[in-house]
This record gives structure tokens, sequence and C-alpha cells, in this order.
């Protein structure tokens, strides 16, 4: 690293002449993807930005004619004012919230255990068991969608299989029964408590919000981990052949049994891939469109309708084009929050006063050896540059 | 230098702003209120583009002829799109400026448009706009005018598995001319295999029941809601008491994605079902024996619901001129009546019911409903209002007439001015 630096430090006063041509072309080289990126992501969100502070009605140009700027309007009419639009809202909030906790954890630690699986070298056909698992995820969506609906329709093979364990299974799509109210009614609560149906968060009681995903959702959650896990798996595959054997065989060596070694060894070192596996499903799972669009509509009872189902169906259907792209940009915002949350979580922790002296006290000792043994000089910068970089 | 580059960043970004405003069509804004025929654009130099969604390949080739017919009397260059999702597609014409010219327009989308000027509100230039029935007109006109000549229309009767009336021991004099009477069938026709009555848990067809008792969503003239009027109570109420007794059962309850299927299963001695039914049946269940009965009548008498399609012309069609007239060719009585024999729709002009009910007499109880039937509200923002509705009907059986119907009140409240 330093050596480079310092060359091309040397190099600067010479190539000065060159410099000017050298912006010129860069700017050149870029120019192509400045415009396909302007012209296809930047307008359209400064655009749709535009739209949801203003009146656009959808017809014509929104930048130009009768549109007018009605400052948070639209993002109230979501947001605080009591109405369909709100409740609407808040119901999308809440099947997609569920949707969220209950995918993202799922899929991640699927897709871990398998990737950790077909890591496994005694295991035979590797290649067949990675292809089959993964071709859920190069699979269009709506195909999928569509043998979902028959899978869970209520003569389907899913409560065919279930009914050999003598479960009635229950008319999966058009069902829309919360899964923790179902649960709570098997032990005779069917009304919640006043505090919590008397009072609600965006035109929906808290009772409504901690109804569980309905049993439709709950189908579509399932599909979303099929469809995905096959991914993330590839990601923890790739990650799992770089941490390579070393430390493996070293804490075997230690007397590590596996399971230690999964927790103490392998999970620590995947960290980086389990932060952007979570991060990734954080974002696909609040963008969840197409799966609703095709399969259920938002039906039964608007137990499937997310903020970005809500958001076509704000502006194409019912015309308030400006409610459609504030629904959007709320949505960007919650993913940014969520995304932060994560990033919070999985922070690199500070070492406690007593590890940092534990640790120094190693570090001395280290040094005390790479002296008495004179080790050649590369490698002691190499120790020392590590050592650094590890704090 | 580095101020220079966020001045070269704003430049290129300003550049391409205007480039892509003023890509796609020049947004001239056309005149969506005409008064006569002189106002229409004219502008024959471009293909003219018909949008409709279809039912069936009967139903797309029958529109596509009847257009190609069109276009080699007028001698005008046309092309039919047929779409999946025609609110999208218009949409995205009218927000661009160029719009298909002639489109399948639906009721439940006419207040949005019509709002924000894409429709031509050309109903006061049809030759024939007397010729057609006014409470079908009603579908389409928002603040006062007409934006639609309705292509066809249906309406919503009683229809019985003929089979399962018979081994029910009832006879023709037993249809039911009452709601007393059709809870007494729907009791008797109920066994361990069917149900008496199904339909779909929604406005669309439960709003019968309201409408018969005197209630419905809005006031026929749309300027007051009555959601939770004495007579929208007692429709729901009706409808409450008939699944609570078992003899009635929502389609999704059957496992049927609605009406028709239940009742082609068999899972369903009787639905409440429009003549588009006819199609189906024949197609999916050509071993049931059917027959279709008037609806009985409710406390304050005859009433059932319509439904109907228009053809709708956009504000900003280059040649509203000729779109007007390709419109009128394709409500003329020849094209409307090869379109009732290719796919089975029934006429929404007064001057060609009782040729089509002579030629369908099994389907007259439709026909003979055109006089009392009413359409299902078309306020603007009302179809949010109307699917929530359908929402909480869904848990009707468990649920509480009254609550659903006030809260319902509260959001056409909101809308209805």
């Amino acid at each position: 690293m330093a050596k480079v630096t310092r060359r091309s430090s040397r190099e600067r006063p010479n190539t000065s002449i060159r410099r000017t041509s050298e912006t010129v072309s860069g700017w050149l080289f870029c120019l192509p993807i400045i415009i396909i990126l302007g012209l296809f992501l930047f307008v359209p969100i400064v655009m749709a930005l535009w739209v949801s502070f203003s009146d656009w009605s959808g017809r014509g140009n929104p930048f130009f004619g009768n549109v007018h700027f009605v400052g948070l309007d639209n993002y109230k009419q979501v947001l605080v004012s009591p109405g369909l639009s709100q409740s609407d809202f808040g119901t999308a909030m809440r099947n997609n919230l569920w949707y969220t906790l209950l995918v993202i954890p799922l899929q991640t630690m699927l897709s871990l255990a398998l990737a950790v699986m077909l890591n496994r070298k005694i295991l035979k056909a590797r290649g067949f068991f990675r292809t089959a698992f993964y071709f859920p995820s190069v699979t269009s969506s709506v195909a999928i969608t569509v043998l979902w609906m028959f899978l869970f329709s209520s003569t389907g093979s899913v409560n065919a299989v279930l009914s050999w364990f003598g479960v009635k299974g229950p008319n999966w799509f058009n069902d829309p029964r919360g899964i923790i109210q179902v649960i709570l009614g098997w032990f005779g609560v069917k009304q919640g408590p006043a505090t919590l149906t008397q009072h609600g968060f965006l035109g929906i009681t808290w009772w409504d919000w901690l109804a569980g995903p309905s049993i439709a959702m709950f189908a579509i959650i399932l599909m979303a981990i099929f469809t995905t896990s096959g991914t993330f798996m590839l990601m923890f595959i790739t990650a799992l052949q770089a941490i390579g054997n070393d430390t493996e065989e070293s804490a075997i060596m230690d007397g590590a049994n596996a399971w230690q070694r999964f927790w103490k060894i392998t999970l620590p070192q995947l960290k980086p891939t389990i932060f952007a596996v979570i991060i990734l499903g954080v974002v696909s799972t609040w963008q969840v469109f197409d799966q609703i669009y095709t399969g259920t509509k938002g039906d039964p009872a608007k137990t499937t309708i997310t903020p970005a189902f809500l958001s076509y169906s704000a502006a194409f259907q019912n015309q308030k084009w400006g409610q459609g792209a504030a629904i959007s940009f709320i949505l960007f915002v919650v993913i940014i929050v969520m995304s932060a949350v994560v990033r919070f979580v999985l922070r690199e922790r500070t070492m406690s006063k007593r590890q940092r002296a534990y640790y120094d006290k190693m570090k001395e000792e280290a040094r005390a050896m790479t002296k008495t043994k004179a080790l050649p000089a590369s490698i002691r910068e190499h120790a020392t540059v590590t050592d650094r970089e590890t704090i | 230098m580095k101020q220079g580059r966020l001045a070269a960043c704003v430049a290129s970004i300003a550049a391409l702003a205007m480039l892509s405003a003023c890509g796609g069509g020049g947004f001239s804004e056309g005149n969506a209120e005409v008064n006569d025929a002189d106002d229409l654009t004219s502008d024959a130099s471009k293909p003219m583009t018909v949008m409709i969604w279809s039912s069936s390949d009967a139903e797309d080739n029958a529109v596509k002829d009847a257009v190609a017919a069109w276009a080699k009397k007028s001698g005008h260059k046309t092309s039919v799109v047929v779409s999946s999702d025609i609110g999208q597609q218009l949409s995205q014409g009218f927000a661009s400026g160029s719009p298909a010219d002639v489109f399948y327009l639906s009721p439940e989308l006419v207040a949005g448009y019509a709002s924000n000027g894409s429709l031509l509100a050309y109903g006061d230039l049809l030759k024939d706009k007397d010729d057609y029935y006014s409470n079908i007109l009603q579908s389409f006109t928002y603040n006062g005018k007409l934006y639609g000549a309705p292509k066809d229309v249906s309406t919503l009767q009683l229809v019985i598995n003929t089979d399962m009336w018979q081994e029910a021991g009832l006879t023709d004099a037993d249809y039911p001319t009452s709601w007393d009477d059709l809870e007494r069938v729907a009791q008797k026709l109920t066994t361990s295999d069917h149900v008496g009555l199904t339909m779909s848990g929604e406005f669309a067809r439960i709003g019968v029941f309201m409408e018969q008792a005197g209630g419905g969503l809005v006031s026929d003239d749309g300027t007051k809601a009555i959601a939770n009027s004495e007579g929208s109570i007692a429709g729901l109420a009706e409808v409450k008491k008939m699944l609570n007794n078992g003899s009635a059962k929502f389609a999704d309850d059957l496992n049927a994605g609605w009406g028709g299927e239940a009742f082609g299963l068999g899972k369903a001695a009787m639905s409440i079902e429009g003549n588009w039914l006819t199609g189906s049946m024949k197609k999916d269940y050509p071993n049931i024996n059917y027959k279709f009965v008037p609806l009985p009548e409710g406390p304050s008498g005859k009433k059932t619901l319509l439904f109907t399609n228009a053809w709708g012309i956009a504000a900003d069609s280059p040649n509203q001129k000729d779109s007007l007239n390709l419109v009128e060719y394709l409500t003329s009585k020849d094209t409307v009546m090869s379109f009732s024999e290719a796919f089975g729709v029934m006429p929404a002009k007064k001057s060609l019911t009782d040729e089509w009910k002579q030629r369908y007499p099994d389907l007259t109880p439709f026909a003979d409903a055109l006089d009392y039937a009413v359409g299902v509200p078309n306020n603007k923002d009302i179809s949010t209002v109307i699917s929530d509705f359908n929402s909480q009907v869904g848990s009707l059986k468990d649920g509480d007439v009254k609550a659903i119907l006030d809260k319902t009140q509260k959001n056409l409240e909101a809308i209805v001015k």
C-alpha cells in the first residue's frame, strides 16, 4: 500500500500537462452511464418527488401546465388525516412489517443452513442440490405465484398433505384471520383488551397491529422464503469457501466440537455476508409488489396489501398520483431507517476495558517474542499493520 | 475544480430533465369541453388506436373485425390493442399526452379521468343519446356531463339449478317473489352437498338487497351518502340472516372464486349473477341445467344492479371527429347485435331491447330489469370505499351490520359532497 502511494506522489509533477486530456477522456468514458442513470434514474426520482408535493392529476407533464405545489398535503393524507387513505396505509404497513419480521430471519437462517450443508465436502451430488435450491430464485416470480395459488388452494396439495396428519388446512388465500389472533383464539381470547382496541396508530387499532400476518399473507411469506433463499445460499457458499480451512483446523486442534466451531469460528467470519444478506432482505421485503399484483391484489380483507401495491393502486387506479408518490417516498425512508437499524445492531462492538487490557497484554507478549526471535523486518511490519487494523 | 464539477453535474441534469420532459408527445393538452362538432380535432394523418380489455377470444375478434370494417369504410388506419391492465395503460397514455383514441371505459374510472380532463365529454354530440336507458347513462355521467356511449349492459338476476330445484320438490310456482320466499326456498334447497344460495361477498351482489330495501351506498342523484340508512341496514341484515341460518354462503367460503363458479361446480342451488354467466356455463360447466328467473322483490319493490361499459374518447386524441364516428359505428344496431351474437352482451339501447329479447328468450329477465336497475355509484374515489366495504363484508357472518355500514357511511361522507 505505502509503496504505491509514494510512487504516485513522486510521479505527479511530471504528468500535470497530460491531466486535462485525462479529465476530458475520463468524463467522456463516464458520459454514457451518467446519461443513462440520469435519464432513467435521477430524473424520474426528482419527478416523483415533485409529484408527491403537487396536485398533479395524471394528465400531461407534471412540471408544466396546471400543476400546483401543495406542500405536505399528500403526506398528511396518508400519515395524519383520519380516513381511508390513512387506514389503508396503516394496514399496508402492518402487513409488510409482519412480512419483513418473518421473512428476513427465516430466509437468512434457511439459506445459511443450506449453505453450510452444501459446503461439506463429504456430501455427494453437491452440484445437483445447489442447482435445485437455487432454481426458484431464477424462476419468474409470476410463475411461482401461480404455482403457489394452486398449491395453497383449499383443495390443493398443501392441504392434502396436512389432511394425512388429520389437520384440516385453512382456505389459505381466502383467510383474512391474523395468525396471532387465531392462536389467541385457541386460548379463548376473542376480543382484545380495551387499551388495545380503543387506541391505535395510522388509523388502525393496536389490536389489529398485533393481529399478525393473515393466513393468506403467511402463504406469501412462505413463498418469499422459498424463492429468495437460493440466492442468499449462493452468497453464503461463496463466503464459506473464502474462509479457508486453517482456522477451522486449528480449532479442531484446540478441541472445539462442530457446534462450537460453527458458532465461534465460522459465524463471526461470515458477519459481512450476513450483514449484506439482511440489508438485501430489508430492501426487497419492503418492496414486495409482484406477488401481490399477480396473486391476491390485496385480498382477502386487505390483509395482503403492501405499501408498494398501495402506491400503485392509489396512482393508477384512483388517480391520486401525489399520494402514490408520497407513499413510495415514505417507503424509501422506512427502508433507510431499517437499514440503519440493521447497521447499528450488527456494528463492530467496541471492546470492554477488561478485554482491552487482556488484548494489550497479548500484544506486548507477541512484540517481545518478535524482538527476541529477530524476525525479518517485512514480517514484523506486516504484523504491526494487522494489529492496528484489528483494533 | 470541485465547483466546476458540481456546475457541470447540475447543468447536465437540468438538460436531461428538459430532454425527458419534452420527449413523448409534446404535452399539448386537448380540450375536454366541446359544445358542437366543429370544436373537435380532426387530424387524420396518424393511425387511430382502439384499446380494449377482453373476456375472450370471441370478444377480441369481434371488436377487431368491427374496427377493421369501419377502417375500410372510412379509409383510416386503425389498430386494436388488447390490454390486460387497461387502467394502467390508459393512465400512461394520458400522462404522456399520447393516449389511445378510443377505448373501453368502465364506470369506476370515469370520475378520475374526467376530473383530470383526460376524457372527451362527447355525450351531447351523440345522435341517439335519448335511445339509451337513462340509468345506464348515469354510470358515465360526471358533474352533469356524459363521457361515454354505453357499449353494452348486464343486470343481476337469480339463477337456479333446475335439477336441484326439482329434487327439493319445488315447481315453477315456487319461484321466489319476496325475501320470505327466497329464505324458504333457500332453506329447502340446502343439503349436505350444497347450499341454497351463493354469491360473491361484495357490494356488486349484496348491494341488490340494500337497494331492494330502499338503501344503497349513495342516493340516486349521487349527492348523499346513505350507507347506514334503514334500508341499507335491512338489506345487509337479510344477507347476514341467510348466512347465519346456513342456507347461503359466500363463494369464498365454498372455495370458489365467484358466485358463478360455486354455482357451476354444483356447490349451490341458486346464485345471483348476470347474463355473462351463460358464457362460462356453456364453456366450463356444460352439464348443469339452469334457468334464470327475476330476483325476488324487496320491501321497497323491484330493484337490481346493472353493470356496463362504454366507449371513451381521449381529450388528447388528435382526431376526435373520426373517433366519434368510430364510436357511433361501434354502437350502431348492426355492430351491437353482432357483438351480442359473438360474446353474449346485452344492448344498452331501448330500440334494440325487443329484438334482443326475441333472439334470447331465456335471458328476458335481464332485459326486463333495465327498467328498474341502478348502476354502482361512480363518485370520485368511491372505489376505495367500495373495496373497504367488500373487505369488511367477508366476515359479515360474525360481523356487526350496523358497525360495517357506519364505517362505510363515514368513508362515503368524506368523498360525497
